[in-house]
């Protein structure tokens, strides 16, 4: 499975106020990271709906990480520990239904944390890579082709 | 069944009740159906016994409310759960019901067979309590009855034993017969949303045709947005045309809730609902 020219693509939902502000704080800093994290800055994990996750394994994605601010340090008090909790469920769900968790990553990264995460984003982006891509969505995604020649 | 009768009459007489919904017998068979019962006359087609598979607490939210009176409920011990989690959730108030716990000799499986240890309702394998509690009256005797093997739980065991490609082409393969009817939430007692994720258009989370792909995020955010508040009445799966194992998520999600928060939705209406509420000490060893 594991792909030595696999590049994955990896979606990353951030929080406006840490992990957001913590990825431009690595690169004001000029830390190197593999380019193959997509980046969608939402308020605050709270925000994070659990569809945008499926979401994006839906449109290609064959990893996902989600990162906030550290517990006790959210811009809106309690929305990290909101979250949280629906992760306990939503990464098991992922799992059940044939989505493991070595696809679906979660991280605290703060402001001041740009080198945790270039680490993460690192991280992240090798453990997928050695997993080989998500083949379930683009099984399914390819009922929906076009067919290749389309005569106009 | 005439003591059923008799209380619903009474609490329609007194005007405690503005309606009962129950169950009536459907004619020339021993199936039964929901009714409602708004006269003393209709009161008397109330019944109940084994044939009673349906959870009523679906109702509760979907009717009109009086303008006088209560609504009255037969309920089972499983669908008083159901009640408990709408009032938990602040869907209902306590003093717009009015419960008729019924004890409850398990239900069947398929209405056209008589009730046996192989004909028994899947959660009736798991029901831990077949008297209700906290309703406002109760009648009936609960018998003991014998429990067969839990399918859905062997089931789950199975998958789980299963690699996680293997588990997808699994669901892949079930959620392709899905015709997304909805009847999963039209019949679902937690489904009340007026407005489901499902039906927005301006973004369309989920694909509205019956897709493998749309079928995969209906069913996995519908599982979700139950999680931790599922009361396993597996009234999803029964109005399932077709027969997608949907309990075998939401069991998943009840086990998730029990291990780490050690939590049941609907067993004390005081109780703050779980994913709407949170702790410091939440496990936190999965987060990076």
């Amino acid at each position: 499975m594991a792909n030595e020219n696999f590049e994955p693509k990896i979606t990353c939902f951030v929080c406006n106020w840490c992990t957001y502000t913590g990825a431009d704080l690595a690169g004001t800093s000029r830390l190197k990271q593999q380019p193959n994290a997509r980046l969608i800055r939402v308020p605050c994990t709270g925000r994070i709906d659990p569809v945008f996750l499926i979401k994006a394994f839906e449109t290609g994605a064959d990893g996902v990480l989600v990162s906030g601010c550290h517990p006790a340090d959210c811009h809106y008090n309690t929305g990290n520990y909101h979250a949280r909790r629906r992760w306990i469920f939503f990464r098991e769900l992922l799992n059940t239904v044939g989505i493991p968790e070595s696809r679906v990553h979660f991280s605290w990264v703060s402001a001041s944390e740009g080198k945790k995460w270039v680490d993460v984003v690192n991280g992240v982006i090798d453990k997928v890579r050695q997993e080989g891509p998500f083949e379930g969505y683009k099984k399914i995604n390819n009922e929906f082709a076009l067919p290749e020649e389309v005569e106009v | 069944m005439e003591a059923l009768q008799k209380i619903a009459k009474e609490a329609l007489a007194s005007k405690e009740a503005a309606f009962i919904i129950g169950y009536a017998r459907v004619p020339g068979s021993q199936k039964t159906r929901p009714f409602i019962a708004r006269d003393e006359a209709e009161a008397g087609q109330l019944v109940f016994d084994e044939y009673c598979q349906n959870n009523l607490a679906v109702y509760l939210t979907r009717i009109a409310r009086p303008k006088e009176g209560k609504m009255g409920i037969v309920a089972k011990s499983c669908d008083v759960r159901a009640i408990v989690a709408l009032l938990q959730e602040n869907q209902i108030k306590r003093n717009e019901v009015y419960i008729i716990g019924v004890n409850c000799s398990g239900v069947v499986e398929d209405p056209a067979q008589p009730l046996s240890k192989e004909n028994l309702a899947g959660k009736c394998n798991m029901c831990q309590a077949p008297q209700p509690a906290g309703t406002d009256t109760v009648v009936g005797e609960a018998k003991p009855y014998e429990r067969a093997d839990d399918k859905v739980g062997k089931l789950l065991a199975q998958l789980d034993s299963l690699s996680p490609q293997e588990r997808f082409a699994f669901w892949e393969a079930e959620f392709e017969k899905c015709v997304k009817c909805y009847a999963c939430r039209q019949a679902c007692p937690l489904c009340y949303c007026e407005q489901c994720i499902a039906d927005k258009s301006q973004p369309r989370w989920i694909e509205s045709s019956a897709s493998v792909r749309g079928n995969f995020a209906w069913n996995m955010i519908r599982a979700f947005h139950l999680a931790g508040r599922c009361i396993g009445c597996g009234e999803c799966s029964r109005a399932c045309p077709a027969d997608i194992p949907l309990m075998l998520l939401n069991r998943k999600m009840g086990m998730i809730a029990m291990k780490e928060f050690n939590y049941r939705h609907g067993s004390n209406m005081d109780d703050p609902t779980l994913v709407g509420s949170y702790n410091n000490s939440d496990r936190n060893d999965f987060i990076m």
